[in-house]
């Protein structure tokens, strides 16, 4: 038995408090701790990637303790394939972050902190396999979140932050309660164990013989879903997501757009798909359809936005809106359809990669954000620029790259994981997959008239002297650049660690 | 298998290093820049000859096709392949793309001489090629898609070359979004045919999604509306062809993307990209060609999808030829030429099979690059003027292009014999003419063709002949005209040879590569189709085919006699007078001049409809899902203060009077213990004082 995952959680916590200890006055050294534990975190969940054994998808580098026995509360890690590709985005997003906030004057040890802080509470999230201490992890990522919005933010960030943490407190609420329901039931809180139940069936038997009523099953599954669907966000409950992102400084919406709102989708595969499969059944054409719904919706919206932040925002919601589509196809009961699993795992497969994609190329967008609002002293509004191509060349270069991906481009990232959920989606759901289209139509629009405002047309003469990127700046961009185009032409180095546990969990959605 | 076969993938590989290489190089080198991308190009070239070669000699034992895969990405335990096929389709689309593509990257040379971004317009047009090369070689309908949207890409970014200028940055907006929308139909239809056959693979030794067993089980199976699957499938990818091949009704933006520079619209929207779409379908032309085996139908000599491709082409092909006679820019006439001649080209594969479209789009490829490299040799000599009626007695000035122009307007006209054009017309017209389903489509294109004769020959008057009315103000005629010697540097100018050269070239191809393609010599329907043929004279004076050429041939010489005599026999003398045809029909000159306003039922419809949904999401975030949010928040506001208004006033009142008695009560107590020593001694002292004095009288009384 080893310690590696503790210890990976470990680093950026400890990490955290003794830079919040070195007080505000040694800047350099404060952020200067910070990369380094958080490159730490990099170099360990990369030593956990070469490791990891991808020929077999289950869990691994697992730890197991009795924690309070009585209660059934285990301290349980360990990684899948899903698991580790998150560990190593939160690795790979968290020292970008840290790069990006590296001028930050206001109380730079607190916000650091604050920051590794958040970073241990998504390892922890991302490898806690008990309901216990998963939550906790779950809920420590939510309050350094809080403070980062509420002490750094924009000018609205007092609503934004409030709206923020209510929104996700009543879903974390609703989580608490389902699986306090669920505990009294089974006597369970392990992940693993709670998912075999659900295939033999028992769960639901076990919940209604409990509590005496039929359709508590729905019930504790709504409470559970209402905690991951905020934090995705599925529309109708993505109000505190732009708002959030757009209030929240530059590197702090890097984190929550790159790593946190992946939580969500996380939660939705680690938790409700095997643990709820029948509930999922019960209602997956409302499921199917919110997930439509987000994706068509939230790019439309995003079209009519006119701030730079808020409209990456709401393309964030839209390309989460895919991973939905696909994990709640994949649940559907597939008859008639040419090779089902291999088609759920196509859906899956590309859940997952549109995730990783998504961190990188979402939180790369926010970091074009933040050089600009650096350069413009704050504005960052759609018409407040024009012709910036002619003096920031590299600047838009890379940025458009960065747009192309988003926008899914072949050839760079976005497109594989887009394309294979498509292929999976299809023959499962085909009227979902068709009119989810429409999405990928209205997000070529929006972003290409983002290029169309900022970067073409004549020059704005205000902008006249906005300098390039600097050569430091270069180097902060250039590793998800580099990503971008490696992942769009091999994504097989992603697809092959985490195959073999899709397909794991395509046999656990099958029976 | 052959060496050339497994190292076909260097042609397209060799344009991508070359961009990747002046992208990331940072001096300005443009001797480099330009070096690289023709090299490349000029490699590739050779290697496609070496490849084309291979494909010959293999008439009457089938069509030649090897292929090759390799292993990409894995998903649910299976592998997914991607790989290329050399067959005379392959073969003869790299010769073209390589060689006209390696002309017009010369002729840029001259033309983006003084452009500041010339290592820009390099690297994207390197980049391009190595695309669309890969749209050709592709065997994979995935590896496809991804070559075609770097093409979408690359002509994204050319059309918006000149950012600055608003119009172009709109253009390039407009194209991309148009062929997205046809490329959303091609992405649905691929991953059907993924989900019906298990592969995306074009051939694969009997395995393949264009090979007979995965067709004959995708006809057998219903769908949506009664449909055969190989249909609807057709239907989706054949979207994709529409969009990139600017058919109607997604032409809209290929007339706008002339903004982009010259070599551009040459290249990229005339010669070989939106030609992609014509090639997908001849790529894809077993499952277009797959009848439906359904019970209750019975298609005969045609199938469904063959019908809606032929009729979308014949419509277009009017439709286009119709607008270019009422344009004035010298490379929209161009521009709506393309679309009309992309519809001849849809139709030839609809009527008459995959030789047929493909031989008109070869031919195509040359002639149409010719006119435009020379429309941008005079654009260039007449100093970035793009309108003809600013133009006018240029064959003085410029005398090579206006040769090479000639050739390049007869082979788009169609002349009889000595240019490729009326061949490759001609057998698409003989086809429609003999299609069992209806005979419209013939008559269609017989219409457009004498449009085209006549549009050609108003563009030629228009420019080359007559005066030149470059000099003079609009409106009025210049008093200053006849002063050559204040303007003579003003005057057109001929281009330099690195310009002409590669027009020279075209032009014999223009007019030597009929020859391949003649009903006596069929050698082209051969290599494509690998059936046996031979030379054979008496063809030509077959009654159907002869009479068929006659008729072809009366019909250019009308459009071509109607446009000398309304523009050449009595040029226009001034910029501003009205348009013979304006003055004849306005309404109608109205109409075609605006495009039938199909940009503005589009501005009026789908474009408002996605600004007013915008503008609904946008509404319902804020006030309903947001009001929702809002409504909670005030309520749980409002519920506080009640909360705290009865603890305040209510609760709190009876209780802080209780509380101010006993802290009244409290503090009267509390003055007995100040705790100040002073205090104490006096209450000692005065209490022990009372105690002596209280002892002593106390014991007297």
């Amino acid at each position: 038995m080893n310690h590696w995952l503790t210890i990976l959680t470990l680093v950026p916590f400890i990490g955290g408090i003794v830079i919040a200890g070195l007080g505000a006055d040694r800047k350099n050294l404060v952020c200067g701790l910070a990369l380094a534990t958080s490159l730490v975190g990099l170099g360990g969940a990369l030593c956990l990637w070469l490791h990891f054994d991808t020929s077999q998808g289950g869990i691994q580098f697992s730890e197991q303790f009795d924690w309070v026995p009585s209660l059934g509360i285990q301290y349980f890690l360990g990684v899948d394939g899903l698991g580790l590709l998150m560990v190593l985005l939160t690795a790979i997003v968290t020292p970008l972050a840290i790069l990006a906030s590296w001028r930050m004057d206001d109380r730079p040890h607190v916000y650091h902190a604050l920051i590794l802080w958040l970073q241990a509470g998504l390892f922890g999230t991302f490898t806690a396999l008990n309901f216990f201490h998963w939550f906790l992890f779950w809920e420590l990522g939510l309050i350094p979140a809080f403070f980062l919005i509420k002490l750094w933010g924009g000018p609205k960030r007092g609503p934004a932050a409030t709206q923020f943490f209510v929104y996700t407190m009543v879903g974390s609420v609703a989580l608490l309660l389902s699986f306090l329901a669920i505990r009294l039931a089974t006597g369970s809180f392990d992940f693993i164990e709670l998912a075999g139940l659900a295939k033999s069936g028992v769960l639901t038997t076990k919940l209604q013989a409990a509590f005496g009523w039929k359709n508590i099953g729905l019930i504790v599954f709504f409470g559970a879903f209402l905690g991951f669907a905020v934090k995705v966000p599925l529309i109708p409950f993505h109000t505190w997501l732009p708002a959030a992102y757009s209030e929240a400084p530059s590197p702090v919406t890097m984190l929550l757009t790159g790593v946190m709102s992946k939580m969500g989708v996380y939660g939705f595969l680690r938790i409700l798909l095997p643990i709820f499969p029948d509930q999922i059944r019960q209602v997956l054409t409302l499921l199917l359809w919110l997930a439509v719904a987000t994706i068509v919706l939230s790019a439309c919206a995003a079209f009519a936005q006119r701030d730079l932040k808020r409209i990456i925002a709401y393309s964030s919601i839209n390309h989460l809106g895919y991973c939905l589509l696909a994990l709640f196809a994949a649940t559907a009961v597939a008859t008639g359809v040419n090779n089902s699993d291999l088609q759920k795992a196509a859906a899956l497969d590309g859940a997952l990669l549109q995730m990783f994609n998504h961190g990188l190329t979402a939180s790369a967008l926010f970091l074009f954000v933040a050089l600009l609002e650096r350069r413009s002293g704050g504005l960052r509004g759609l018409d407040d620029f024009g012709g910036l191509r002619k003096i920031i060349p590299v600047f838009t270069g890379l940025m458009g790259i960065s747009i192309f991906s988003s926008l899914g481009l072949p050839g760079l990232n976005g497109f594989v994981g887009e394309f294979l959920i498509f292929k999976g989606v299809f023959p499962l759901a085909p009227w979902a997959a068709a009119i989810s289209t429409i999405g990928l139509l209205v997000t070529a629009i929006f972003l290409l008239t983002l290029i169309q405002r900022v970067f073409c047309g004549p020059l704005n003469a205000r902008w006249a002297k906005m300098p390039d990127l600097t050569t430091a700046e270069r180097f902060l961009v250039l590793p998800g650049i580099a990503l971008m185009f490696v992942l769009g032409i091999w994504p097989q180095f992603i697809l092959g660690a985490v195959d073999a546990t899709v397909m794991k969990l395509v046999q656990q959605l099958n029976f | 298998m052959i060496w050339i076969v497994k190292n076909l993938w260097l042609i397209p590989a060799l344009p991508l290093f070359a961009a990747g290489i002046i992208a990331v190089n940072k001096q300005p080198a443009r001797k480099l820049a330009a070096t690289l991308a023709i090299g490349s190009l000029a490699v590739g070239f050779l290697l496609s000859l070496c490849a084309f070669s291979a494909t010959l000699g293999h008439h009457g034992e089938g069509v030649f096709r090897e292929v090759f895969s390799f292993p990409w990405i894995q998903f649910g335990g299976q592998w997914m392949d991607l790989g290329w096929v050399l067959d005379p389709l392959t073969a003869i689309m790299l010769v073209m793309v390589t060689f006209v593509g390696m002309l017009i990257f010369i002729f840029s040379v001259g033309y983006m001489a003084h452009d500041e971004n010339f290592m820009r317009f390099f690297c994207f047009l390197a980049l391009f090629a190595a695309g669309m090369l890969g749209v050709v070689i592709a065997n994979n309908l995935f590896l496809f898609f991804v070559s075609w949207e770097i093409v979408g890409l690359t002509s994204y970014l050319l059309i918006g070359f000149w950012y600055h200028k608003p119009s172009a940055a709109a253009a390039a907006k407009k194209a991309f979004i148009t062929t997205r929308i046809g490329d959303l139909g091609l992405l649905l239809g691929m991953v059907w045919l993924y989900a019906q056959t298990g592969t995306l693979n074009f051939y694969d030794g009997g395995h393949g999604c264009m090979e007979s067993t995965q067709l004959v089980k995708m006809a057998t199976q219903v769908t949506i509306g009664g449909f055969a699957v190989s249909t609807v499938v057709g239907f989706l990818i054949f979207l994709g062809a529409v969009g990139k091949s600017g058919q109607f009704p997604l032409h809209v933006w290929l007339p706008d993307a002339m903004e982009g520079p010259t070599p551009v619209s040459a290249l990229i929207h005339a010669a070989t990209m939106v030609a992609a779409g014509v090639f997908l379908v001849a790529r894809v032309y077993p499952l277009m060609a797959q009848s439906p085996l359904l019970h209750g139908t019975m298609w005969l000599d045609t199938t469904p999808m063959l019908i809606i491709v032929t009729w979308v082409g014949a419509i277009t092909a009017i439709f286009g030829a119709s607008i270019a006679v009422a344009q004035n820019d010298i490379k929209r006439i161009l521009a709506y030429s393309t679309v009309s001649q992309l519809g001849y080209m849809m139709m030839g594969l609809g009527v008459g099979g995959v030789a047929v479209g493909m031989f008109h789009l070869i031919t195509h490829a040359f002639f149409k690059a010719l006119l435009f490299l020379g429309s941008g040799s005079v654009i260039h000599g007449c100093h970035e003027e793009q309108d003809v009626r600013k133009m006018g007695g240029l064959k003085k000035y410029m005398p090579v292009t206006f040769a090479v122009y000639a050739v390049g307007m007869l082979a788009l006209a169609g002349f009889p014999l000595f240019f490729s054009g009326f061949w490759s017309k001609d057998e698409i017209l003989h086809s429609a003419h003999n299609w069992p389903v209806s005979h419209i489509p013939f008559l269609l294109g017989c219409t457009g063709a004498l449009f085209t004769a006549f549009y050609m020959t108003r563009q030629v008057a228009l420019v080359f002949f007559g005066n030149y009315r470059g000099h003079q103000q609009a409106g009025t005629p210049s008093a200053h005209a006849h002063s050559h010697a204040s303007e003579s540097s003003h005057d057109p100018h001929e281009s330099p040879a690195v310009m002409t050269v590669p027009l020279v070239i075209l032009a014999g191809f223009a007019i030597l590569l009929g020859f391949v393609g003649t009903p006596a010599w069929p050698w082209f329907d051969g290599y494509l189709t690998g059936e046996e043929f031979k030379f054979d004279l008496s063809k030509l004076t077959e009654p159907g085919t002869l009479g068929l050429m006659i008729a072809s041939a009366a019909i250019v010489f009308t459009g071509l006699g109607l446009g000398w005599f309304l523009y050449g026999k009595r040029p226009r003398k001034t910029v501003a007078e009205k348009d013979v045809l304006e003055a004849a029909q306005p309404f109608f000159y109205k109409v075609l001049e605006n495009k039938y306003f199909i940009d503005e039922i589009y501005e009026g419809t789908v474009i408002r409809f996605n600004a007013f949904a915008a503008w609904l999401c946008d509404f319902a975030d804020r006030w309903i899902f947001g009001g929702a949010v809002m409504l909670v928040k005030y309520i749980t506001v409002g519920l506080a203060w009640l909360y705290r208004l009865t603890d305040e006033y209510f609760v709190n009142l009876g209780f802080d009077t209780g509380c101010e008695a006993l802290r009244e009560s409290g503090g009267g107590l509390s003055k007995l213990q100040t705790g100040r020593v002073q205090t104490y001694l006096r209450v000692i002292g005065v209490a022990l004082v009372a105690l002596i004095i209280f002892l002593i009288w106390g014991r007297k009384a």
